[in-house]
């Protein structure tokens, strides 16, 4: 095992981790998102187009890539406000979809045929943007704006009754999300060099879903401890060769029978809290 | 006039598979509404197992259409068991992620069988073909359409004309007063698995006959346009994935004729572009009867 294995599997770790915080967003107020690779995606190949033909620096490409898929969040996420639930991820869906097909036909990229040049994704970058992101997200979930996040989750009309404006909290949510798959996308691409639009099928989307709802979608370490497991799992489990993700899919449906809400729910947090700072014991 | 006549026959063909496909997904969903995301996989397990009985027992197509049915069947029983009575009814997205790690399992197991390379259907049926004019029908495509039809026709029978279909609208409507007047409501999900499953299984060896390739990640693409389909005719409308199949059917093959060319490999967003249009506009489909309150 050599350590540029050990490293790619981390950097993959860490850009994952990213992943599964743009989906808690969305999903932290209620909406699911079946599309979020169709996000990835716009940011990956905006962000390769500047670096390899423009010479733009990797940090500027990554920065203007999500805010290019913030804005793509919002067209797309003020339509969407109607929709709830299945027909949500639906319509997230077919959105993801439709970029995965715009792409391979799209010839200034080079359409089936892949675009490559970009290089620059390194250890240190993908886990600064990663511990940056998390920590701004853990912030966010705590001020004023995560409650309200929270309230919509819980009770739209009573959210609303309580002054909070749905539509914005929403939009804001799912448009943050995006962007933050943009910036994902943008160190992905310059991971691996080369892409096409088969890195962003709907495999991708259904994967980050998966970090979310197994790691647990209730707090914020839930889609990290999720992305961190399912991540490194494949890599453990190689030397099953063919049948590692008979086993995967195997641990999926055992896990969702046992342990629905996921691994890590609030309630296991505060007890582990507990547990690790016994002298702030809290109750709920 | 005659080219146009040859691509809605076309079309229709096309779109009887995926009306087939469709119905499973909405007859699920009507029942639980929920969706079952292994459908498309128990469709290219369908497609595989008629492959083995017909290449390497050496069985006639039309056994091979039955064992389909059949081993669909079972993994819609399988499905239901794992994925859904097992699972928590609290957490929906549960349910559907199961079913996802399902596909992965099915996906999986035909990829280690076929050793991940695209297996040759044989050509079962003669290759005869009917002029009607200035149209050409083949004998495949014939046979298809007839088996599609007589599923569609035999299912509607079983659902309005049958006690076990009654009961199946009763639980559609409500699980807790269809068990008050005496319904078993896990028989009654049992069965409705096993018919959504096993018309997967024959449409797997229905398209297999019409394309002679049959692939691992075939179910993959299929199944997300049979979840298009029934957005289209309307979630849980059985009649609505019907049409829908049909109308998906149609626009494919007409664009793919009167695209100009640099268009055609847009043909596959067409699905999604009406799925996305017919949510935004008509969030209940075209033959819908359910409303927009759902437990997700």
């Amino acid at each position: 095992m050599s350590e540029g294995y050990l490293t790619g599997i981390f950097i993959q770790i860490g850009i994952n981790v990213i992943l599964a915080l743009s989906l808690y967003l969305p999903f932290s107020t209620g909406q699911i998102s079946l599309g979020h690779a169709g996000f990835m995606a716009i940011g990956g190949y905006f962000s390769s187009i500047l670096t390899v033909n423009f010479g733009f620096p990797l940090l500027v490409a990554m920065v203007l890539a999500g805010v290019l898929s913030c804005f793509f969040g919002i067209l797309v996420g003020y339509p969407a406000l109607r929709l709830k639930g299945i027909y949500l991820a639906i319509a997230t869906m077919g959105f993801g979809i439709i970029v995965q097909i715009f792409f391979q036909n799209f010839n200034y990229t080079g359409g089936p045929m892949g675009f490559q040049g970009m290089k620059g994704t390194n250890f240190i970058l993908t886990y600064v943007t990663a511990i940056v992101f998390s920590y701004l997200i853990w912030r966010l979930m705590n001020s004023r704006i995560g409650r309200a996040f929270e309230a919509v989750n819980e009770d739209e009309i009573a959210a609303a009754a309580m002054g909070i404006n749905i539509t914005r909290i929403k939009i804001l949510a799912f448009s943050l999300g995006a962007g933050l798959a943009g910036v994902a996308g943008a160190l992905d691409a310059h991971y691996v060099y080369y892409i096409d639009s088969h890195n962003y099928s709907f495999l991708r989307s259904v994967e980050m879903l998966l970090f979310l709802i197994m790691g647990g979608s209730q707090v914020v370490w839930g889609p990290i401890l999720g992305a961190v497991i399912l991540t490194s799992l494949p890599e453990v489990l190689r030397f099953m060769a063919g049948y590692r993700m008979i086993f995967y899919g195997c641990l999926m449906m055992f896990l969702m029978i046992f342990r629905p809400q996921g691994i890590l729910d609030r309630r296991l947090l505060l007890r582990l809290k507990n547990y690790l700072v016994p002298w702030k014991v809290s109750h709920s | 006039m005659g080219f146009l006549l040859q691509q809605l026959i076309n079309g229709f063909m096309l779109g009887a598979t995926y009306s087939l496909l469709a119905i499973g997904y909405t007859l699920v969903f009507g029942l639980l509404k929920l969706l079952n995301m292994a459908h498309g996989e128990v469709y290219m397990i369908g497609a595989f197992f008629g492959w083995t009985i017909v290449t390497m027992i050496h069985l006639p197509i039309y056994l091979a259409l039955l064992g389909a049915f059949v081993i669909g069947g079972i993994l819609g029983i399988i499905v239901e068991f794992f994925c859904f009575r097992l699972v928590s009814k609290d957490y929906p997205l549960a349910s559907m992620l199961s079913t996802i790690g399902l596909g992965v399992i099915l996906q999986n197991f035909a990829l280690v069988f076929s050793g991940g390379e695209m297996v040759r259907f044989p050509e079962m049926l003669r290759t005869s073909n009917f002029y009607i004019g200035p149209v050409i029908i083949s004998e495949v495509h014939l046979v298809i359409f007839g088996i599609a039809l007589c599923l569609m026709l035999m299912l509607n029978i079983l659902i309005y004309k049958t006690k076990l279909g009654k009961s199946m609208r009763a639980v559609a409507e409500d699980k807790n007063v269809a068990s008050m007047y005496g319904i078993n409501v896990n028989v009654v999900t049992m069965a409705t698995f096993f018919i959504s499953s096993s018309l997967a299984g024959i449409t797997g060896v229905l398209t297999a006959l019409a394309y002679h390739s049959i692939t691992p990640f075939m179910g993959v693409e299929q199944g997300l346009k049979g979840l298009a389909v029934i957005v289209l005719g309307g979630l849980g409308s059985v009649s609505g994935a019907m049409a829908g199949g049909i109308i998906l059917g149609l626009s494919e093959v007409i664009a793919i004729a009167y695209l100009p060319a640099d268009f055609t490999g847009y043909k596959d967003a067409i699905a999604f572009a009406i799925l996305i249009g017919i949510l935004l506009f008509k969030p209940t489909g075209l033959f819908g009867k359910f409303g927009l309150e759902e437990k997700v």
